[in-house]
């Protein structure tokens, strides 16, 4: 199978790359959900990202990809106390897959050919401490969606069932991409996501030759255009691990809180999830832009993308939520 | 050669192209219903080097995937795991596609980015218009051919030997591309209104292969024009035609302008004959069908639509079947059907301890999940007949919700009068409290018909969330005359009633419009023909009457 296309390749569409890489730099803004129309590049852009994500250590054979021997849970079984270094997990979550490929549940081969009682991990075991992928994101079913929102919240997936009791980490950023057309996502679920960033196709020839010109090269000279372009990935992912280390030093004034707290109140944001996810993505912000200090500019470039699926949606708006929040900053920001 | 006049020979030519780069075409839709003609184009499929895979729309995951063989497994005594579908590149090929679930679409739409190789025939029988294979499929696919109304005597045209399309295979990758080949065809496409980027990528590899296939050393502009017709015809949404640039409605006018220039200066104009190749294919009925496409709503997280399944709800009794797509086993039932064969069993295959079960033993659980209508009763309160149509509808809602129990409807109501509209009865099943809710209802003023069918519409999405599946049934005789800022505005109320009658149709919400007038109102058979909903001219209506026509007209 081919390397995914490099994420540095990607033309324009600068606001997607930029939320990935805020989640890359502190996981704890909460992931991101890609609303779009079709063939503008999400589903690359998701997949490129594994490749760029600094690479973890775990324990060998832990199903839930812990740090430590302390974090392999009892019922894994694994002795061995080796760590080895595996690329960041991005799991994907496929639309229809059942509860129990979810959470895991009671290994019903190891039930019917052994007679033990075996708990089989699922992809949220998978997915602790990496990105959890879904595509199609507003197809997905209800019993699923509030499972991952408990989650999502918890940061702990519970398994009562089958006469099973089991407990594991699941800590993960969410990422979700859809097409609104087919469907909307629930409020509730919408709040869980960090960041939401709206991509189009785009509009001038230049750019759009561009993308076929890069796409082509990239099917017809494979190797020699992985080549190219190993090094911007390379770059990139050394800016995220600097940024890391610069958020903890990073300074927040008094000041920019007033502002970000203002600037959701003007939105009639629900609850004080917008504030904490606007201050955490502007902070990583700062730390990508390699600021010393948050200033007002900082929320101001990340507000869009941190609130506009936070709003009270008005069916006869017709220029999007993004526009409404750009119009509050205007005035409160000013 | 075939020939690209005729559509038959269009779909021999796709396939040829699709044999000569499979996984880059992704594949092809293959519009037709069942007969001699559309089997003459799937006996070429054969020239597709790959082994060929049929699917149907309500393959597993299992058999896509792969997974544990259990009637192996249970034979043998060891765990035996079998192989996916999707396992090895193949030539899929997807029967009855315009059946195809939206979960499989995106199953199968993953395997398709994900360059395994794979490449997808989606064999679309749909009979209506809007009876297609999923878009998410489609857009991913190179070619759509509609072989609707040829007959027989039109199958014309051979497909070049296999010889030949070895070669083809061969030269593929030394085609040289002109640099400008990528500008033409964005030019193209932004002729054409194509949004998405994945077509101009196909028209580029189409045009390779096509070159690959003539033995041509470079794509020339025969190879273009016969890519781009193939391609980008049914992706097309406006007519290229420009004595005058077409002005749509949603693009600013200032940017039409920008765009027609910049055409025309920094770039080689979209050549008028590849245009014309293009244009002599595209559907005539394109303008009818994008129409059909933007009132066609999608459904979301929440809909709730009636479904039985086996995740959720009222148990029923486990049944015997296979494992698998998302079946849940009902261990004990299991265990209970193997029981009494455990003697017989053990005599007949001796190996150590423990239960034999096997494959026929299975027990599924299941569970019946329906989910509840809400309907909402959206009432003219305005003017003098407030009083006797108020409490028509009232009678009606308590009638409904006589039987509610049995049909487990939800019912609402909203009444409109003066400036505003107010939700005189939130969702509700109980008589009681409907009974004490409607005791007292105010009326007279004039007709907020938007505000009223807002209410509506805002109270539906909140019904939808929770699981309802809403449908509306609207109750004036009157013309709209309050707008929906509240002021006194006759065209601007009748205009915002049919922007929201808009929004209601794209909510993909079911309705009847119940005329109460003495005398039908045309404004209002237009208002439910936007809506999407049935007119019913019912003067005098009494509240049996009225629940007796919503029954019937919402079924």
């Amino acid at each position: 199978m081919k390397h995914p296309f490099p994420f540095s390749a990607i033309v324009g569409q600068e606001e997607m790359k930029l939320s990935m890489i805020l989640t890359a730099i502190d996981p704890g803004i909460g992931g991101v959900l890609v609303f779009g129309d079709r063939g503008t590049g999400k589903s690359t852009a998701v997949r490129a990202l594994a490749a760029l994500l600094p690479p973890i250590t775990v324990v060998k054979g832990c199903p839930v990809n812990g740090e430590t021997a302390a974090d392999v849970p009892d019922w894994a079984g694994i002795e061995t106390k080796i760590t080895h270094s595996i690329p960041t997990p991005v799991v994907d979550l496929p639309l229809g897959a059942t509860e129990d490929r979810v959470t895991g549940a009671l290994d019903i081969e190891k039930a019917l050919t052994r007679g033990e009682k075996a708990f089989q991990p699922g992809l949220l075991a998978r997915a602790n401490r990496g990105y959890l992928y879904i595509d199609e994101v507003n197809l997905l079913e209800d019993h699923i969606v509030d499972l991952l929102l408990d989650v999502a919240a918890s940061g702990e997936n519970v398994v009562e069932r089958e006469g099973l009791s089991i407990r594991h980490a699941a800590r993960f950023v969410l990422v979700g991409s859809g097409n609104p057309e087919e469907g909307e996502l629930r409020p509730q679920l919408l709040d869980r996501f960090g960041l939401s960033v709206e991509v189009t196709s785009p509009k001038d020839i230049e750019t759009r030759v561009e993308v076929i010109r890069r796409r082509d090269a990239y099917d017809n000279d494979n190797a020699a255009f992985m080549l190219r372009w190993q090094a911007e990935d390379a770059a990139i992912r050394d800016r995220i691990l600097t940024a890391r280390k610069a958020l903890k030093l990073l300074k927040t004034p008094e000041k920019t809180l007033h502002d970000v707290a203002e600037l959701c109140l003007a939105l009639g944001s629900d609850g004080l999830r917008g504030e904490l996810t606007l201050l955490r993505a502007a902070r990583a912000y700062a730390a990508w832009r390699d600021d010393t200090a948050l200033t007002r500019a900082h929320v101001r470039d990340v507000a869009a993308m941190a609130l506009r699926h936070r709003l009270r949606r008005d069916p006869l708006d017709e220029a999007g939520s993004g526009a409404r929040v750009a119009r509050v900053v205007e005035t409160v920001l000013a | 050669m075939p020939e690209q006049d005729t559509p038959f020979g269009r779909a021999t030519l796709a396939l040829a192209l699709l044999a000569i780069d499979p996984a880059g075409l992704g594949g092809m839709v293959l519009r037709a219903r069942s007969g001699p003609v559309r089997d003459a184009v799937t006996a070429l499929l054969p020239a597709l080097p790959l082994p060929q895979v049929r699917l149907h729309p309500q393959v597993t995951d299992e058999a896509l995937f792969g997974g544990l063989d259990l009637s192996a497994t249970l034979a043998k005594g060891r765990i035996v795991q079998e192989q996916g579908l999707l396992a090895r590149p193949a030539a899929l090929v997807l029967t009855m596609a315009e059946r195809c679930p939206q979960q499989l679409a995106a199953r199968l739409a993953m395997a398709l980015d994900r360059d395994a190789g794979h490449c997808l025939i989606a064999l679309d029988e749909g009979a209506a218009e809007d009876e297609r294979a999923p878009q998410v499929l489609a857009e991913r696919l190179a070619f759509d051919i509609d072989l609707g109304d040829v007959a027989m005597g039109d199958i014309t045209g051979f497909p070049p030997e296999p010889d030949e399309m070895a070669s083809a295979r061969t030269a593929l990758s030394h085609v040289i591309t002109g640099d400008d080949l990528a500008e033409r065809i964005i030019g193209i496409c932004a002729a054409l209104g194509i949004d998405s980027l994945r077509a101009p990528l196909f028209a580029l590899r189409a045009a390779r292969a096509h070159a690959a296939l003539l033995g041509h050393d470079s794509v020339d502009d025969d190879d273009l024009t016969a890519a781009c017709a193939l391609t980008l015809a049914h992706r097309a949404t406006q007519v290229p035609e420009a004595p005058e640039p077409p002005a749509k409605e949603d693009t600013p006018p200032e940017n039409d302008g920008d765009g027609e220039e910049q055409q025309s200066d920094d770039l080689t104009l979209p050549d008028e004959l590849l245009l014309e190749a293009v244009r002599a294919l595209l559907p005539p009925d394109l303008l009818a069908r994008l129409a059909a496409k933007a009132a066609r709503g999608g459904t979301g997280s929440g809909t709730g639509a009636a479904r039985k399944g086996n995740r959720r709800g009222r148990p029923l009794p486990p049944r015997a079947g296979r494992l698998g797509n998302g079946a849940r086993i009902d261990i004990v039932a299991t265990l209970r059907a193997a029981a009494p064969w455990q003697v017989i069993r053990a005599n007949g295959a001796p190996r150590g301890a423990g239960v034999l079960v096997r494959a026929g033993d299975i027990r599924l659980k299941r569970f019946e999940d329906k989910s509840d209508r809400l309907l909402i009763f959206a009432v003219d309160a305005s003017g003098s007949a407030a009083l006797a149509r108020l409490a028509e509808a009232k009678g009606a809602v308590e009638l409904l919700l006589a039987q509610a129990y049995a049909r487990r409807d939800h019912v609402a109501l909203i009444a409109f009068r003066g400036t505003a509209a107010e939700v005189l009865l939130p969702p509700t099943r109980s008589l009681v409290q409907t009974k004490r809710r409607l005791a007292a209802l105010p009326g007279g003023g004039g007709t907020p018909l938007a505000a009223g069918l807002r209410a509506a519409h805002d109270l539906a999405a909140l019904a939808k969330r929770r699981g309802l599946t809403p449908t509306l049934a609207l109750l004036t005789d009157g013309r709209a005359n309050i707008a929906l800022d509240g002021l006194p505005d006759r065209p601007r109320a009748a205009e915002d009633a049919l922007l929201l009658a808009r929004l209601l149709r794209a909510a993909g919400m079911d309705g009847v419009v119940i005329d109460t007038g003495n005398r039908p109102e045309q404004a209002l058979k237009r208002l439910a023909e936007t809506m999407g909903a049935l007119y019913l001219p019912l003067p005098r209506a009494n509240a049996e009457r009225l629940s007796a026509a919503v029954s019937a007209a919402l079924g």
